[in-house]
């Protein structure tokens, strides 16, 4: 079934306190490459037969209105997901 | 919506301009603190009325309310965002409408929202800015000083300017945050309604713990005026242990604002 992925981050400027609580645990595990950590979401939305032209539109609508928060959030990526990919 | 008698409250009779106002709850689905807000509504002379998230005909229901509190919880679990899903309830729409939009108007609906209510007031663009997890990531849950730096709204008229007050703060997601334009322009109007004293809980910027829209009928907070309304529920002071009745005066002042025929 085709599946678009839509990527999700707290704005570089909006403090993500949980990115910082992981950049924290990440050292004490023996992880010191890693300066920063931010996290977002990721959703996969699932589509009965071919994503159209159309039904991406939908999804960079939702993705704009309900799947993320302008005012924290960017929506970094909207794109149907490869089938190889997604079969792995 | 049944609120029993309280075991210790405050008897005397409401000024005879109050009576027969009516205040609109809302609960969605996910929502606690409904029957604690319904009681806060009774314990300040007005007659509180259930309001549901999903009413088909939300806007009849408002219709001959004279204000309405979207109080706390965790609507649909705060899933996606604080407030995201429960800001698309036709329930919403309605209120939206009645408040004035995002603009608001001065014979708008006054709206107070509660922790929860506040975050679905951003998410619905009622007010600017939005919540984001606490700082420190802990869940919050404590008596907390704010100091009232406008008296001036439909909510808080009955208060006096920069008056300092206590009542609960329980939550998880409680920073506020907008972009600095967005906050200069809040202090600039002033519209930060609310600022938190002694101790910033969650990161807030600039301390600001509950704004206003321009009209001054919609109001949003994160602490909970409605569980320190009765004597022997509040938060302690220095005449005793749970003894703080400091948002009552919420509660009174859309009271005051009805009576003087509209929002502030």
């Amino acid at each position: 079934m085709p599946t678009i992925v839509v990527d999700v981050m707290p704005k570089p400027e909006i403090l993500d306190p949980q990115g910082k609580a992981i950049a924290g645990a990440l050292p004490r595990l023996g992880f010191t490459a890693f300066e920063q950590v931010r996290q977002g979401k990721r959703f996969e939305l699932h589509v009965e037969g071919e994503v159209t032209d159309q039904i991406l539109e939908q999804a960079r609508t939702a993705a704009a209105e309900l799947l993320s928060n302008p005012v924290i959030e960017d929506v970094v990526n909207v794109a149907v997901l490869d089938e190889s990919e997604a079969s792995a | 919506m049944t609120t029993e008698i309280p075991l210790i409250g405050d008897y005397s009779t409401p000024g005879t301009e109050l009576n027969g106002a009516r205040i609109g709850v809302v609960t969605f689905p996910g929502t606690l603190d409904d029957v604690d807000a319904a009681r806060a509504v009774r314990l300040s002379g007005a007659t509180p009325v259930s309001l549901w998230h999903a009413d088909e005909d939300a806007a009849g229901s408002l219709k001959d309310l004279d204000a309405v509190v979207i109080p706390g919880g965790f609507s649909y679990g705060d899933y996606l965002r604080a407030g995201a899903i429960a800001r698309f309830a036709p329930m919403m729409d309605a209120i939206a409408a009645a408040a004035g939009g995002e603009a608001g108007s001065t014979r708008g609906l006054p709206v107070l929202g509660i922790c929860n209510g506040f975050q679905i007031l951003t998410e619905s663009h009622l007010l600017p800015g939005s919540m984001i997890k606490n700082d420190h990531l802990h869940f919050i849950c404590r008596d907390q000083a704010l100091a009232v730096e406008n008296n001036e709204t439909a909510w808080t008229r009955d208060f006096a300017p920069g008056q300092r007050i206590t009542i609960p703060l329980k939550n998880q997601d409680g920073q506020y945050v907008a972009d600095e334009p967005t906050l200069d322009m809040l202090e600039g109007e002033g519209r930060v309604v609310f600022r938190y004293l002694d101790v910033n809980p969650n990161g807030s910027r600039r301390d600001i713990a509950g704004i206003t829209n321009a009209a001054g009928n919609v109001v949003g907070l994160m602490p909970h005026p409605e569980h320190a309304v009765e004597p022997g529920f509040g938060p302690d002071t220095e005449h005793g242990l749970r003894t703080g009745l400091d948002g009552l005066p919420f509660f009174t002042s859309v009271l005051s604002t009805l009576a003087s025929g509209g929002a502030a």
